[in-house]
């Protein structure tokens, strides 16, 4: 079964001037432990389809199913990050990582936190900066402790909107490896928003390309590559090629000409 | 070292220069005490005084630290409601203004007649009446302003209000708590000598002062208004105190 299965949603914003559907008829399927990046025109409905898996709100219509079970609300197996690393300036960066564990494990030890903690700030390179406040780190450094945060309590969906949207291509590139790295070591399954289409692929089992808004699931690429991948993979021509299709697709759901552009 | 030294240096030569052109003032214009006393007068008046000094500045800063304890829990009860509901915002907000706009002497009057004779209790209501408005305005400004994602990280998990309230919207808004806590504990302080001054029989060091002012003793005058400054001060970097403990983010959390 897959873990997460989004079907026939629909969801449309009230806002002054009447409805403005926002989603409309989107299906998405991510078998356990896949990673499905998600690429979209900007506006179209990307940050609404995270709310929605989070259970931070709920359709107007169709079903969001989490490993087996319909969506009714938020739950505790469920992991975030968002492109502002929302990270607590009066707690050091171990007690923001081992927040989520204050509300899903309030009888665990500190001693346990702490160590759980650790082990993670340590796979993403920042052991030495567990003392340290979060205006004392880089936007890099801040955005792996938030990975961190996201997935300290181990959630089986982790749910990114636009994470590494904020950093510099090449810090950028250090994430994806991080990202890479976490998942090997922590088995979870994740939903990654994002608007780089060489992020997508090399992140990503699964690419999903939506339509303009309203959103609906407009294409969907399944990236055929080893599960190691180095960075340079991305220089192939398979990838290439893979990067040609998706900015065609982009280009449709920005109802912009394929011809002539590429 | 140098630098600790340095604060506390920089505001004493400052307070014995104020002394000294008050003192130099006085004399170039050859005031009589009738007109305006000197510093020099003052250590007389204290210790003729001390113990109704002693006693007046204890009611006036229990009065005052009541009122203003009344309105942090009165200013975060209607902060927080009008921080979460945008209803009570709406409907809370004119009134709030309405209310604070009105010049407070014309509530002494108001107080007195209402709860006859109850001295202590009138003061302590102007006080809190006085002071809660920025400690109200602040923690809803805090927490309308409240960046969404802040929420969601902990709303994922399923958190209750109650939590986030507890884990990051209050922390978050403590700064501008803070920030109007010394604004508010100022307002508490005038609030307090008000009523102390204007009731016939008042008690604290504004009542001091309205019987110096009877008696004609302008030196006693002069000290309770030394006295009261030195209160306000005690009282302002209490608060200051307080802010580098709970919001002072440069230390750390907990071990
Ligand atoms: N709470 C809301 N109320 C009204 N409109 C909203 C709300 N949230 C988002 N929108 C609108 O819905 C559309 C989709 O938003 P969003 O899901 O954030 O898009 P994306 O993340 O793909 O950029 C946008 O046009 C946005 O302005
Ligand atoms: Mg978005």
């Amino acid at each position: 079964m897959a873990q997460v299965e989004i079907r026939d949603v629909r969801h449309a914003y009230s806002t002054k001037a009447g409805p403005l559907p926002v989603l409309d008829g989107l299906e998405l399927s991510v078998p356990e432990g896949d990673f499905c990046a998600v690429v979209g025109p900007s506006g179209c409905g990307k940050s609404t389809l995270t709310r929605l898996v989070a259970g931070l709100m709920k359709p107007d219509e169709g079903e969001v199913w989490l490993h087996g079970e319909l969506v009714k609300g938020p739950r505790k197996t469920v992991g975030m990050a968002f492109q502002n690393p929302v990270l607590l300036e009066w707690r050091t960066i171990l007690d923001n990582v081992i927040l989520p564990l204050e509300i899903v494990a309030p009888s665990m030890p500190r001693k346990d936190r702490v160590a759980r903690a650790m082990e993670l700030l340590d796979m993403v390179g920042l052991s030495g900066f567990e003392n340290k406040r979060p205006s004392e780190l880089s936007g890099g450094m801040r955005q792996r402790a938030s990975l961190c945060r996201a997935i300290v309590h181990k959630p089986d969906v982790l749910i990114m909107d636009e994470p590494f949207g904020a950093l510099d291509a090449f810090t950028r590139e250090d994430l994806w490896q991080t990202m890479r790295a976490l998942r090997q070591a922590e088995p979870f399954t994740a939903l990654l928003i994002t608007h780089d289409l060489r992020e997508s692929v090399y992140l990503g089992d699964q690419v999903v390309v939506l339509s303009g808004r309203p959103a609906r699931t407009q294409y969907v690429l399944d990236v055929t590559l080893p599960a190691d991948r180095p960075l340079d993979i991305l220089y192939t021509q398979e990838v290439g090629e893979m990067l040609h299709v998706l900015r065609d697709q982009i280009k449709i759901a920005q109802g912009r000409p394929v011809e002539g552009a590429a | 070292m140098s630098e600790r030294v340095r604060q506390i240096i920089v505001p004493i030569l400052a307070i014995l220069i104020f002394l000294a052109g008050w003192e130099a003032l006085v004399w170039i214009n050859g005031w009589p005490n009738y007109v305006m006393a000197s510093p020099s007068d003052l250590p007389a008046a204290y210790s003729r005084f001390a113990d109704l000094f002693l006693i007046g500045a204890w009611q006036t800063l229990w009065r005052t630290v009541l009122g203003l304890l009344i309105a942090v829990f009165a200013g975060l009860a209607l902060g927080m409601l009008m921080g979460f509901s945008r209803t009570m915002r709406d409907a809370l907000y004119p009134l709030l203004v309405g209310f604070n706009a009105i010049p407070k002497a014309t509530l002494v009057p108001v107080l007195a007649l209402l709860f006859i004779g109850q001295h202590d209790f009138n003061t302590v209501m102007m006080a809190f009446l006085i002071s809660f408005f920025p400690i109200a305005v602040s923690i809803s400004v805090g927490l309308s302003t409240l960046e969404p994602e802040y929420r969601d990280i902990l709303r994922a998990l399923g958190a209750s209000r109650m939590t986030i309230f507890m884990k990051i919207a209050l922390p978050k808004t403590l700064p501008e708590f803070f920030g109007a806590l010394k604004v508010s504990v100022t307002l508490a302080f005038i609030g307090t000598n008000l009523v102390e001054i204007v009731s016939p029989h008042g008690r604290g060091l504004g009542a001091l002062f309205l019987s110096g002012q009877t008696n004609s003793n302008y030196p006693l005058m002069f000290a309770v208004l030394i006295a009261l400054a030195l209160l306000g001060i005690v009282l302002y970097y209490a608060v200051v105190a307080l802010e580098k403990i709970f919001a002072g983010w440069a230390e750390r959390q907990e071990s």
